[in-house]
């Protein structure tokens, strides 16, 4: 069975996706979390430790905290990219349990889009000083393009099909059209075509980077969010239901000799979630998963256990992951995803904040009767290295 | 106005720079470990394999095969950008270490480069360095 020993209490999304450049990150997760801790029925003086991904300057733990005017107990300033908000709920829980702390704070902001960063569709990768960047840098591999040849060598091995990643961008786009939020950031950022989508809209749209084409690839947004964690103690007197952790796992791969790179860091993270949790993949109702692209996540639906290696083509087709076909498998990003909905660059802490809203019944796609549902984020890149990390998400 | 360049590794970067000086002399190193056999790369100080780290030095003779690819279309880098659509892809050495790379001189990337298919080495040539790119072997 199962330790509840931690559970989500409160959450907050913040809903533009446009600040035009007259709010800052750091302002988005102050508002964040206020708006979190409101929805918890807490205030900041019972916060008494931290998680942030460190990516507001030098010395981060502590000027975060001065901002918020905390003086927590924890300081966790873990940042693996994209998946640090999946590595921060495993350390809050951990904290919890050992005593360490009560009340976990979570906070994430992003001004990506006002920034003019590219992130989705033409970023470069690497850069800086770091040994592998200095041996990267030459060849012009852009961030899609990292991800592309994972796609590739799974065509490749399995005989996957550019139709069957299409199904996990119409997927996410019919749970977008759903999501207020959604739209509106679809009309802030100009999308082209802001409707549901089909197999040709995904495979008619521009090639990016072979073979993945512009509606397999995530949108450049702004945002933020933040996520409280509690205590049992704490959690029986919050304003809305606990939504338990668990199990987590966490996990990192790199390119090496041999390395197969159809299979992510995923395979382990994941095993060790569901292996806490002591539940299986197919008793999943809602799977969060991180949609950088389309192929992040049909790596990922394999490498977490709802089908084989290799499988996953076949196993998404037909509209399966969509959030009104509850008998088949989990519904996929039912707030609209990455491709779809927000993603500010490190896009992790919305898939807890969606299975959470699940959980508790207030998604705009809500999947009746959803009792347990998987948050998988992917950090840095999937075609070269990445960090893992599970959250499996339950509720009383 | 000068043309946009390539943009080439910094030569002082302490794991690497013997890595880029040797390709001076147009030769591909990669380490391998003489305690534990481990093959390094990219290139380090210590052996992940072994806590000893007798690291040596060792050439590749440049040929490999094509792990995967992708075709870049879009690129926002000043230089790249003028160059799609060119391929990306992950260079297994037939000596083990899995480099990343461009495949040139092709003439359509994305029907002639294709995975699994042997690949040689190409140096193009600049004043501080020489970047080791692939081409269709033979």
């Amino acid at each position: 069975m199962n330790q509840r020993d931690a559970a989500i209490v409160g959450i907050h999304e913040h809903q533009s996706r446009d600040v035009e450049g007259k709010v800052s990150a750091l302002q988005i997760k102050a508002e964040s979390a206020a708006r979190a801790l409101e929805d918890a029925g807490l205030s900041w003086s019972d916060v008494d430790a931290i998680y942030d991904a460190g990516d507001g300057g030098g010395m981060n733990g502590l000027t975060i905290a001065e901002y918020f005017g905390l003086k927590p107990a924890v300081i966790d300033t873990t940042n693996v990219g994209g998946s640090s908000y999946e590595f921060h709920a495993a350390h809050a829980k951990r904290d919890i349990a050992s005593g360490k702390a009560n009340v976990a704070l979570l906070t994430y902001g992003s001004t990506a889009h006002s920034n003019a960063r590219a992130i989705g569709v033409g970023g470069r990768g690497g850069g800086g000083h770091h040994p592998a960047d200095n041996m990267d840098m030459f060849t012009g591999m852009t961030l899609v393009a990292n991800y592309a040849m994972v796609a590739h060598r799974h065509m490749h091995e399995y005989g996957t099909t550019s139709e069957q990643l299409a199904e996990i961008s119409i997927a996410t786009r019919c749970h977008a059209m759903r999501n207020p939020d959604a739209v509106r950031a679809m009309e802030d950022l100009e999308f082209l075509d802001i409707r549901e989508t089909t197999i040709d809209d995904v495979t008619n749209s521009r090639m990016i980077a072979d073979p993945l084409h512009l509606l397999e690839c995530c949108m450049i947004s702004d945002g933020g969010g933040a996520v409280v964690i509690a205590s049992p103690e704490v959690a029986r007197n919050c304003s809305k239901s606990p939504v338990w952790i668990l199990g987590t796992g966490e996990a990192t791969k790199y390119p090496q000799t041999s390395a197969d790179i159809t299979t992510s860091a995923g395979a382990y993270s994941g095993t060790q979630a569901f292996g806490e949790a002591g539940i299986s993949p197919a008793e999943i109702d809602i799977a969060m998963i991180y949609d950088s692209f389309s192929i992040t996540v049909m790596v990922l639906l394999e490498d977490l256990g709802f089908c084989q290696k290799g499988e996953g083509g076949a196993w998404v087709e037909g509209g399966r992951l969509r959030f009104d076909r509850p008998g088949d498998g989990p519904a996929l990003n039912t707030d609209g995803g990455g491709l779809s909905s927000n993603h500010p660059g490190m896009r992790g802490i919305f898939l807890l904040i969606e299975a959470a809203r699940q959980l508790r019944g207030e998604s705009c796609s809500q999947v009746s009767d959803a009792k347990l549902a998987v948050a998988h984020g992917n950090g840095g890149m999937l075609g070269s290295r990445h960090a893992a990390g599970t959250i499996i998400l339950g509720r009383d | 106005m000068n043309e946009p360049t390539r943009p080439l590794p910094h030569t002082n970067e302490m794991d690497t720079r013997e890595f880029w000086a040797a390709t001076k002399d147009k030769e591909l190193r990669y380490q391998q470990c003489d305690d534990c056999n481990t093959v390094v790369f990219y290139p380090r100080r210590h052996c992940m394999g072994c806590t000893s780290g007798n690291l040596t030095w060792k050439l590749s003779k440049g040929f490999g095969t094509v792990y995967t690819y992708s075709v870049v279309r879009q690129s926002y880098h000043p230089f790249f950008r003028g160059k799609v659509p060119y391929a990306v892809a992950w260079i297994e050495l037939d000596e083990g270490p899995r480099m990343l790379s461009n495949v040139i001189e092709v003439d359509d990337p994305s029907a002639d480069v294709q995975i699994g298919m042997k690949v040689e080495l190409v140096w193009e040539e600049h004043e501080e360095v020489n970047i080791p790119l692939f081409r269709p072997a033979g």
